[in-house]
């Protein structure tokens, strides 16, 4: 066996020195004795190194430094340069991968000029020797893209590492010498560190075995929704770290404590029941007054020692997460977007695809190959059948009368819904003024959006087998219309909440009043009970002060109260659905009729595209949340993090591969695009609260100030500098942001426009979502 | 974490890292996964560049590659001396290749190699009947299968010499849309 990478040692060179297995190792042998001993005559000299140590930057650097000194400069440029030129031109005879003789050729020329040059140092020679150096980095950087033999790879990697050594020193002349090669081991330092890191993070990624066992068991599409809510969890828990480091963890420490002022502090009235376990699940008592929500906090402008500016902070994080957001999910859709495949026409390449990628080679378990296998055979077959048939004649008045039929049922049932929630909501409201409320009637309103989550999209695949269309088509109706009934549902829910604000709001001028009328009637009786003027009276018990509506903590209740529930549906479903179903199937096949396993209804199948929805809807809802309820985001990682095992044990113990096993596209840019849909959906209702409503003015770090935003500039005026205050007045011209923003925005489409994928990935990821429309007919069983 | 194994010195380990997708804990654990092939053959200590190859049957035997019908054609290709025989560095190479990080081109080279049964450089239509009955199990008819063949030769053959050459290949394959993801062995 070769021997190829041996460190530098005393082997190294006795085993060069035998004969030589390439003509590399020759070369670079003469190579290095040439620039070591200038004076030597320019044969080829046996090898006698001047070091034994392992080459670095610097001692080269200082050896070279050493050598000039002992000489006239001139007459050691000149032989270096020709040294150098000839070692260009050996280099060029390396039968090569190497695109150096660009370098050669003209090296070669300029060998007849050498003589008249040698006074000068030539600087064309030296920046073509730095592009070479350049070229080798290059080469190693890339090295591993290069479809040859690792053997041959470790060799040619190992002589161009060599090469840069070497020459790399040589370069940099006169006093930037020092510099450069102190630039040169920085770098060297960055990389290894940038490696280091990179295996550091490759160690931290969680669940890899975990999902490879989903992954041999079931096929890559299902695994990709494992990875995917791997990110997801990943985003949440950077989320929760800004959200727990900035603004929880300050209150906590360097905020005044619980029991201290009014918006911390349970009122007298409900003191009674703030333990109740059924009040602390509805999210009052104890749980409303407590870091998890908006209220608690004060609008101190600055705690503690350190002088922590708490309101700015809380407004900067809340903007901070739908930036971080933004920025991680372009990211990634930017680095699939060169995954995804190219502008392929539907039949183009039908036969050809289906030939070399219907394998997949992440199978690892016998059961799914059979399938997969069974799938291909019939796949081949129906696109045979395909080729062959013509087409049918079809009634196309009949089909356009059910195709419009079914969408007028698909309209009404969401605008149906639609209006059941705003119904619902208007209930709730009244609820709010009673106290004797069932279970049912306290939950209602998340019961009944989950439940509509659950029950409307069979209902449309239903309708939609009226329409008869080819099933790609269909699959994009299908789709568009579960996007447009979640969408809905939670615009509905939003604009019901809004009008509960404006009531609260309203209603919040009286009790402002009212409460200044009861202090002053406090310190009245004070002062008439004590008989004395001039002592001060203590303040006021905290639970005894009259408080506001604080409408901002009730939305981020009915946030919070929003996502348990649908976290509790989701794993009742996956319990009942699955697990039960499994269960049954099992152990119920002994003394049954027919056939369960085979049958009806045997074992489930993992539903991806509801379960990917779901998610996705699901960080939707705590976009908006996360600004009123920032104890939001930390639920929400709890979830994730309790969702991967448990979905992940209930995919591996009741789910069965799916019958036509789909191969997920690599590129997850349809959930990634979709996500962004959210993003700004959710981005649009914070900021105009943010812009619009005046906040409580009794609760939260904002009260008092008229706008939330005042915050800022409240910062700008008295913590900065002056002239950064004109500087931002200036820059807050409209003029200036309108444009900026268009721009900003443009580039952005333009961004995502090159990187979104043709439509022909996005209905590939589509089909891969609702593997029930498969292009075609599951196969026939026996 | 840190430096102490012993299996290779820290200059093979930085070549590996360079030669291949993987970071130094997953190269480390391939050795791991290839030595559990075989432990008496394959020793602890690979600074001297020890000269071993474990036969076709053993790497054919890994759960990765059991259930896949190209196993033996996957071997061959990355093996040295063509008979599916690997050392660790065509075992590092394989997983690498396969793995979620390499590019398209360079898998669809591979790819090529791979469905190319006689080793012409050309995917003729005896390599495309052999592909075809492996991946259906010798279940379609001969009537089909030669009519499967005749449609892959004329939608991707594009110098029309009746056979794919690699750029008809691989013209072919870097617009498929699954390619990346089914071509990709997670290890």
């Amino acid at each position: 066996m070769t021997r190829t990478n041996l460190p530098g040692d005393a082997r190294e060179r006795i085993t060069r020195r035998s004969p030589p297995r390439n003509v590399a190792g020759v070369m670079m042998m003469r190579m290095r004795v040439r620039t070591r001993l200038p004076r030597r005559s320019e044969e080829e000299q046996p090898i006698r190194r001047k070091e034994a140590k392992p080459r670095t930057v610097m001692r080269r650097t200082v050896m070279q430094t050493k050598e000039r000194r002992g000489r006239r400069e001139e007459r050691k440029e000149g032989r270096r340069r020709r040294t150098v030129r000839l070692s260009l031109q050996q280099t060029h005879s390396l039968h090569s991968p190497f695109p150096i003789c660009l370098f050669c050729s003209s090296s070669s020329d300029s060998n007849s000029n050498s003589d008249e040059e040698e006074e000068s140092m030539s600087e064309g020679e030296m920046a073509r020797l730095m592009e070479e150096v350049e070229e080798k980095k290059k080469l190693i950087a890339n090295i591993r893209n290069k479809p040859w033999r690792m053997k041959r790879r470790l060799v040619h990697l190992k002589e161009a590492q060599q090469f840069v050594d070497k020459f790399e020193g040589a370069l940099g002349k006169g006093k930037g010498r020092k510099w450069y090669a102190y630039k040169v081991m920085m770098t060297k330092k960055w990389i290894k560190f940038q490696r280091d890191f990179e295996n550091f993070r490759t160690a931290c990624i969680p669940w890899e075995r975990k999902i490879k066992e989903v992954e041999s068991h079931f096929g890559s599409s299902v695994a990709s929704y494992f990875i995917f809510l791997r990110w997801m969890y990943g985003m949440n828990l950077v989320l929760f770290g800004f959200t727990f480091g900035l603004v929880v963890l300050p209150e906590v420490l360097m905020g005044l404590p619980y029991g201290s002022i009014p918006r911390k502090t349970v009122p007298r009235a409900e003191q009674d029941t703030a333990q109740d376990y059924s009040v602390l699940m509805d999210f009052n008592g104890y749980c409303k007054y407590s870091v998890l929500f908006y209220g608690y906090y004060n609008s101190q402008r600055t705690i503690g020692l350190l002088k922590f500016r708490l309101p700015l902070s809380y407004l900067m994080v809340g903007i901070g997460t739908f930036g971080y957001s933004l920025m991680v999910v372009i990211r990634t859709m930017a680095k699939n977007a060169d995954v995804g495949g190219g502008d392929g026409e539907d039949g183009e390449f039908t036969f050809a695809w289906k030939m070399f990628t219907s394998w997949d080679y992440l199978i690892g378990n016998s059961e799914t190959a059979d399938n997969k296998y069974a799938s291909i055979t019939t796949s081949f077959k129906e696109s045979i059948v395909d080729e062959q048939e013509n087409q049918k004649d079809e009634n196309i008045h009949l089909r356009r009368f059910l195709r419009v039929l079914a969408n007028v049922m698909i309209i009404c049932s969401l605008g149906g819904s639609g209006y059941l929630i705003y119904f619902v909501v208007k209930r709730s409201q009244e609820f709010a003024n009673r106290d004797d409320l069932s279970w049912y009637e306290k939950n209602e309103l998340e019961l009944i959006m989950s439940l509509l989550g659950l029950v409307c999209p069979p209902l449309f695949e239903t309708i939609a087998e009226l329409e008869d269309y080819h099933p790609r088509i269909a699959l994009k109706w299908q789709l568009g219309r579960i996007f447009a009934l979640f969408l809905g549902n939670l615009y509905t829910f939003l604009f019901a909440l809004f009008d509960e604000v404006n009531t609260k709001l309203e209603e919040e001028g009286s009790i402002r009043n009212a409460s200044i009328w009861a202090m002053k009637e406090y310190y009245a009786n004070f002062t008439r009970a004590i008989n004395d003027t001039e002592s001060t009276p203590p303040p006021m018990d905290p639970a005894d002060v009259i408080r506001g509506p604080c409408w901002e903590t009730a939305v981020g209740i009915e946030f919070v109260k929003l996502t348990v529930s649908d976290i509790q549906v989701s794993y009742l479903t996956i319990l009942i659905g699955d697990f039960a179903r499994a269960v049954i199937v099992r152990f119920l096949n002994y003394c049954w009729c027919w056939d369960l396993e085979a049958g009806f209804p045997s074992y489930g199948e993992f539903d991806i595209s509801g379960n990917v929805l779901g998610l996705v809807f699901n960080q939707g809802m705590i976009w908006m949340g996360a600004f009123y309820a920032p104890g939001l985001v930390g639920i929400n990682v709890l979830r994730l993090l309790s969702s991967m095992y448990y979905q992940c044990w209930a995919v591996m113990a009741t789910n069965v591969p799916h019958e036509r096993v789909f191969k997920a596209s690599k590129s997850n840019n349809f959930y990634m695009g979709l996500l962004l849909l959210i993003l700004f959906l959710s981005l649009l209702p914070v900021v105009y609260t943010i812009m619009t409503l005046p906040p409580s003015f009794d609760c939260g770090p904002f009260s008092g100030k008229p706008k939330m935003f005042d915050v800022i500039m409240e910062t700008i005026d008295l913590d900065l500098p002056a002239f950064m205050g004109t500087l931002f007045s200036y820059a807050a011209n409209p003029g200036l942001i309108i444009p900026a923003v268009l721009l900003m925005a443009r580039d952005e489409e333009k961004n995502r426009r090159n990187n979104t994928d043709s439509t022909n990935q996005v209905m590939k990821d589509l089909e891969d979502l609702l593997p029930n429309r498969s292009l075609a007919p599951p196969p026939v069983p026996g | 974490m840190g430096n102490k194994q012993t299996i290779f010195t820290a200059q093979q380990l930085d070549a590996y890292q360079d030669c291949t997708y993987f970071t130094r804990k997953e190269i480390l654990r391939l050795f791991d996964r290839y030595r559990d092939l075989a432990p008496q053959l394959v020793p602890l200590d690979y600074t001297n560049h020890p000269d071993v190859k474990l036969p076709y049957e053993l790497i054919g035997s890994m759960p990765e590659l059991k259930d896949n019908p190209f196993r033996q054609r996957i071997a061959e290709v990355f093996s040295e001396d063509g008979e599916g025989n690997m050392t660790l560095d065509d075992f590092l190479d394989m997983f690498s290749v396969l793995s979620e990080m390499a590019p398209r081109d360079l898998k669809a080279s591979y790819a090529f190699k791979i469905y190319d049964f006689n080793n012409d450089d050309f995917i003729c239509k005896s390599d495309l009947e052999k592909t075809l009955n492996r991946l259906t199990r010798n279940e379609l008819t001969e009537d089909e299968v030669r009519m499967v063949c005749e449609k892959v030769i004329d939608e991707a053959d594009l110098d029309n010499d009746g056979r794919l050459s690699l750029e008809d290949f691989q013209h072919m394959i870097v617009r498929a849309p699954d390619f990346l993801s089914t071509f990709h062995i997670r290890i």
